[in-house]
């Protein structure tokens, strides 16, 4: 037993234990807990296995900087693969799994792979399996990655939210609640937030006095009496991404105790400045078997020590190159613990003095050699730093806890994500930023007086950017006596030994030199080579070890060899909270029709259709969809039928120029449409591609009503803007979306007349109302339009009245209709009636490189005198190739097989093989034809439908033959239709 | 997430705008222009390093389309006018 809780202090709350269980095992921990500190006072000291040599790992960090706890989480009904036990908090019932190992990480099977180690160097995976990777893949990845996706739904409950704000600042420490406070109380709007669990960053488990009060109790009272006076404090908030115009990504895990309605928030938070007071992390120092269970973040131990009450570890090995770690040595020691410091430095710095008040010994120019214990540090070699052997250590001291320190990296990671630049500083031995970006302050310091003069300017300068005036006065801090400059010591120089860069991703110094010798020599490439500083952790604990030690085997300077690029998100966001509500119903709302109620009444089989949710077909009961489809198209060829067409686009286009609008617009002359009068049109883009089709009606001479498709009404109308706006701008012309507005219902079939007749004082006699011709008046006493088209081939009105009257409109239409047998139908009985008729569906039969005339529609670029819209693409020499592909249609040899949409219509070259000439767009079995029937786009298809080719169709290997035909199956000569 | 200030509305989310590219004069009568010349209208861009001028539509809101210089570095935006 090593590593155990001790009987006071910290922020856990002793009175609330947690039942929780590890791999399995039951464990107990508190309220105020991390899985991390609950999992150390259990003394578990393995926690995962390493990404390539699956090495035993343990818990080294203390928060987001974690690279080894990687665990799988199940919390009742959700589910979290790959979280760092580190920044979990723990819950009632958790259940907390390693991965990567089996059966579990305390007994991994995989283990003996490390010992291959030699043979497995940075490289290894594309040097030996290429060019075969694709033989090896399956067996690799199933050994290669860490937890496991959850299978099932996630139960827990995402949000999305904006806010705006004066100033953001990043990071509730010293500097950022200085800043804060120096802003807020200049009058500005503040947000502060922060990744930890609660405000105060480090004065929580660091030493010191704040305006004569202690640290941590400053930090607790200045984080309330801001948000007392306005500021949103926002601790457990990571704010992972900087983007432009000073927009900032933010986390909020609010899992402590499900707070109100969602759990994690996605926050957009648009400030005008910003303070990055992110503080700084620990970086490990680089020694033979560094990694091994036991060997801890010396500011992580403080954490665990002051925070939770944990003690990890009772025989203390501290070793750092830099100041900070006394502290850590002291209260190692006035927890109960033995402590030996291993100080790099060579001359002991005034520091020391604490450890030496304390009887802790310490050793100048040292550092460690060697670790000895394979599941956890048994045992210690302390010798020189510059030490080129093992052989050299000079002290073997029994150990079960290594606390390093190498130095501190700033986090600056907002800063170059949004564009800031960095140098490197050899005194700090660290990266910082050159100069803020120009909406940003930059905020912190190793010495807390000065830290928080640096925030409290940093919040006065943001005020004055805002023309706001700062009136407080500083918090202030006792000033500390100068910091001795850290040793630069980047890894010990004993050739061989392994000792890792990186951790999460299995880096050792050896791989980077390998990398150093195969000339991957600039950082991107070294990153890419080895994967040093990707996957969770984002290098950062590994970043500037890996960099230094690049630059010693290229003999560079640090400099010179530079960092790579920081990229958003500074820890991994869940997907969950990007989508936030975005999901189910809610991911593209459904638009319903106005008579919705009446289909679900009658039990319609309802279906997404590119936003609308509209009737397939009317299924009775015992009845099949394809049964329910057929019987439907075969009641409006015999009888009548009538379809809910409200969802169709209706654009009102109004003005003394619509006429001369429209005409430019459109394919179709428009111009000399007469009031009373419909005509199909073609819509075009300016490269000559069918956008559109539908058909324009006249009202009145200043009035049009256009009906694009169902889903590209929104696109229609703004394609239609963006042209009035920008080419014709001088056109007096207005146009509105009138769908909403309007319910329409489509009576079709022989007896249409007979049912609608009796219900208007339109006159409907084909003289009065012929195909293509529209009137308005009363229908059932209210007043609404008559429009006869069709779009299923026989004799067709299109009722349209306010969508008020949906519900009764619908009502009495079927009622009326009754005696001749009425029958509902939907969308696909409706496609098929089409298909049989050979019009075509956008999108559908036609794609992004249809052309006019490949539909057959070639008319008007030989009459039509306007410049319109798509002219000029139609005379392009690929618009006049012979070998386009043209719509056709096909009867299949075999009239029961209905070919698959997307089968290819192929020819056999000269050698044998088959090439692609065209595909199936459309097919189904025609009720009217009783044969399977089909359309598509074939080259030279025109040619070929004259001639009555035969056609092979190919689909997934199986070939078939059809017979291409005119596209018009059903009634040529359209005498149903004017009937 | 860029801050775009409609000549309307003011400063707007990008979300509520859509980008309608560097603009192309539409060259004219059909009849006396070239292809290439209508191939240049049709997909030739500068797409320019550094300041650029293109139109953008506040389609979640006002619905107009107007003429936005921006730096496609620093995405720093110089001016938005109105047609």
């Amino acid at each position: 037993m090593t590593a155990r809780r001790l009987d006071a202090a910290g922020v856990i709350d002793r009175a609330r234990a947690l039942q929780f269980s590890w791999d399995g095992r039951p464990l107990t921990g508190f309220v105020g807990d991390t899985l991390a500190s609950a999992l150390l006072a259990n003394n578990v000291r393995i926690v995962g296995r390493s990404f390539k040599y699956h090495r035993p790992r343990g818990i080294f960090g203390a928060w987001a900087e974690e690279p080894n706890a990687i665990v799988d989480v199940e919390n009742g009904d959700s589910q979290e693969p790959d979280a760092r036990a580190t920044v979990v908090e723990l819950r009632e019932g958790m259940a907390a799994r390693g991965v990567n190992a089996r059966p579990d990480v305390a007994h991994d099977r995989y283990a003996a792979i490390d010992w291959l180690h030699r043979f497995l160097p940075a490289g290894f995976y594309y040097k030996t399996f290429f060019p075969d990777w694709h033989r090896y893949e399956p067996r690799i990845r199933a050994m290669a990655g860490l937890g496991r996706v959850a299978t099932t739904p996630d139960a827990r409950r995402f949000e999305t939210r904006s806010a705006a704000c004066d100033l953001l600042v990043v990071g509730a420490g010293a500097a950022g609640l200085a800043a804060a406070r120096a802003a807020s109380g200049a009058g500005l709007s503040v947000i502060l937030a922060d990744d930890r669990i609660a405000p105060g960053g480090s004065l929580r488990w660091r030493d010191g006095m704040i305006d004569d009060q202690p640290a941590a109790a400053w930090a607790a009272a200045t984080a309330e009496a801001l948000a007392a006076q306005g500021v949103r404090v926002m601790p457990h908030t990571t704010v992972f991404g900087a983007y432009d115009h000073t927009t900032f990504g933010l986390l909020e895990r609010r899992s402590t105790a499900a707070v109100g309605w969602s759990e994690d928030r996605l926050w957009h938070v648009r400030a005008r400045r910003a303070v990055l007071a992110t503080g700084a992390i620990e970086r490990p120092l680089v020694f033979p078997d560094n990694d091994r269970p036991g060997v801890m973040s010396a500011d992580a131990v403080l954490q665990y020590l002051r925070l939770y009450a944990v003690l990890p570890g009772t025989r203390a090995v501290v070793a750092t190159n830099n100041d900070s770690a006394y502290a850590v040595a002291v209260a190692l020691r006035l927890a109960g613990a033995e402590v030996t410091i291993a100080e790099a430095r060579a001359d002991i710095p005034p520091a020391a003095r604490a450890a030496f008040d304390r009887d802790i010994r310490v050793l100048a120019g040292s550092t460690v050699l060697g670790v000895i214990g394979r599941d956890g540090v048994r045992m210690v070699d302390l010798g020189p730093a510059d030490a080129r052997s093992a052989r050299e250590a000079t002290l073997r001291v029994a150990a079960d806890l290594v606390a390093i320190s190498g130095g501190w990296s700033p986090a600056v990671h907002l800063h170059s994500q949004s564009g800031g630049k960095l140098r490197w500083d050899a005194a700090t031995a660290a990266f910082v930023p050159v100069a803020p970006r120009p909406d940003h302050d930059l905020a912190g310091g190793a010495d807390l007086a000065a830290a928080l003069v640096s925030g409290h300017e940093a919040g006065c300068a943001a005020a004055r950017m805002l023309d706001r005036a700062c009136t407080l006065a500083p918090p202030r801090a006792e000033p500390t006596a100068p910091q001795a400059a850290p040793r630069a010591l980047w890894r010990v120089p004993i050739r061989g030994a392994r000792q890792w860069v990186d951790l999460q991703n299995d880096v050792t110094t050896r791989d980077i030199a390998l990398a150093a010798r195969e000339n991957y020599s600039s950082v991107e490439h070294l990153k890419r080579y080895t994967t040093l500083g990707m996957a969770t952790d984002q290098g950062k604990t590994s970043n500037v070890n890996g960099l230094a030690v690049l630059a010693e085997e290229t003999g560079r300077a640090i400099a010179e060899v530079g960092t790579t690029t920081f990229r958003p998100p500074y820890t991994p966001v869940t997907l969950g909270a990007v989508a936030g509500m975005r999901h189910g119903a809610l991911y593209s709302p459904w638009r319903r029709l106005p008579a919705h109620a009446e289909h679900v009444a009658l039990d319609a089989d309802m279906r997404d259709y590119g936003s609308w949710f509209r009737p397939a077909c009317y299924p009775r009961t015992g009845e099949t969809v394809p049964q329910a489809i057929r019987r439907e198209a075969m009641a409006v060829r015999g009888g009548v039928g009538v379809f809910d067409g409200s969802s169709l686009g209706k654009i009102m286009v109004c003005g003394a120029d619509a006429a001369q609008f429209l005409n430019i617009v459109y394919y179709t002359e428009i111009a000399n449409l007469k009031p009373g009068h419909i005509r199909y049109a073609l819509l075009l883009r300016e490269t000559g591609v069918v956008q559109d089709d539908g058909v324009v009606a006249r009202l009145a001479p200043d009035r049009y009503l256009l009906s694009p498709s169902s889903s590209h009404t929104q696109s229609v109308l703004a394609h239609l803007e963006a042209w009035r706006q920008t080419e014709c701008p001088t056109l007096r012309v207005a146009m509105h979306d009138v769908t909403a507005a309007w319910a329409t219902f489509v009576v079709a079939g022989p007896r249409s007349r007979d049912i609608l007749a009796p219900l208007t004082d339109i006159d409907l006699s084909p003289s009065a109302l012929p195909h293509m011709a529209l009137s308005q008046g009363r229908i059932c006493g209210v007043a609404g339009r008559i429009a006869r088209v069709s779009f299923s081939g026989e004799r067709s009105y299109e009722v349209s009245v306010r969508s008020g009257y949906a519900v009764a409109m619908w009502r009495r239409l079927l009622q009326a209709g009754t005696a001749h047998g009425i029958t509902p139908y939907g969308v696909e009985s409706a496609s098929l009636l089409r298909a049989e008729k050979g019009y075509i569906l956008i999108g559908v039969d036609t794609d992004g490189l249809t052309l006019p005339g490949d539909l057959g529609m070639s008319s008007p670029l030989r009459t039509k005198q306007v410049d319109f819209v798509g002219r000029r693409s139609l005379l392009m020499p690929d618009a006049r190739r012979p070998d386009r592909r043209q719509f056709i249609g096909l009867l299949p040899e075999d009239a029961s097989d209905v070919p698959a949409v997307g089968a290819h219509a192929v020819t056999r070259g000269q050698d044998g093989r088959l090439r692609s000439i065209g595909w199936v767009t459309s097919a189904c079995h025609s009720p009217a034809l009783d044969r399977s029937i089909a359309l598509g786009m074939v080259e030279r298809g025109r040619g070929l439908a004259q001639a009555g080719a035969e056609l092979e169709l190919f689909h997934l290997g199986r070939v078939s033959r059809a017979r291409a035909c005119p596209p018009m199956f059903y009634d040529p000569a359209g005498t149903r239709l004017h009937d | 997430m860029l801050l775009i200030p409609c000549p309307w509305c003011g400063p707007r989310d990008e979300p509520e705008f859509t980008y309608g590219g560097e603009p192309a004069v539409r060259p004219g009568p059909a009849a006396d222009i070239s292809d290439a010349q209508w191939g240049g209208y049709l997909y030739m861009r500068g797409n320019d390093k550094g300041p650029h001028r293109e139109i953008w539509c506040h389609s979640f809101g006002c619905g107009q389309w107007f003429v936005l210089e921006r730096d496609t570095v620093t995405h720093a935006i110089f001016s938005a006018r109105k047609p």
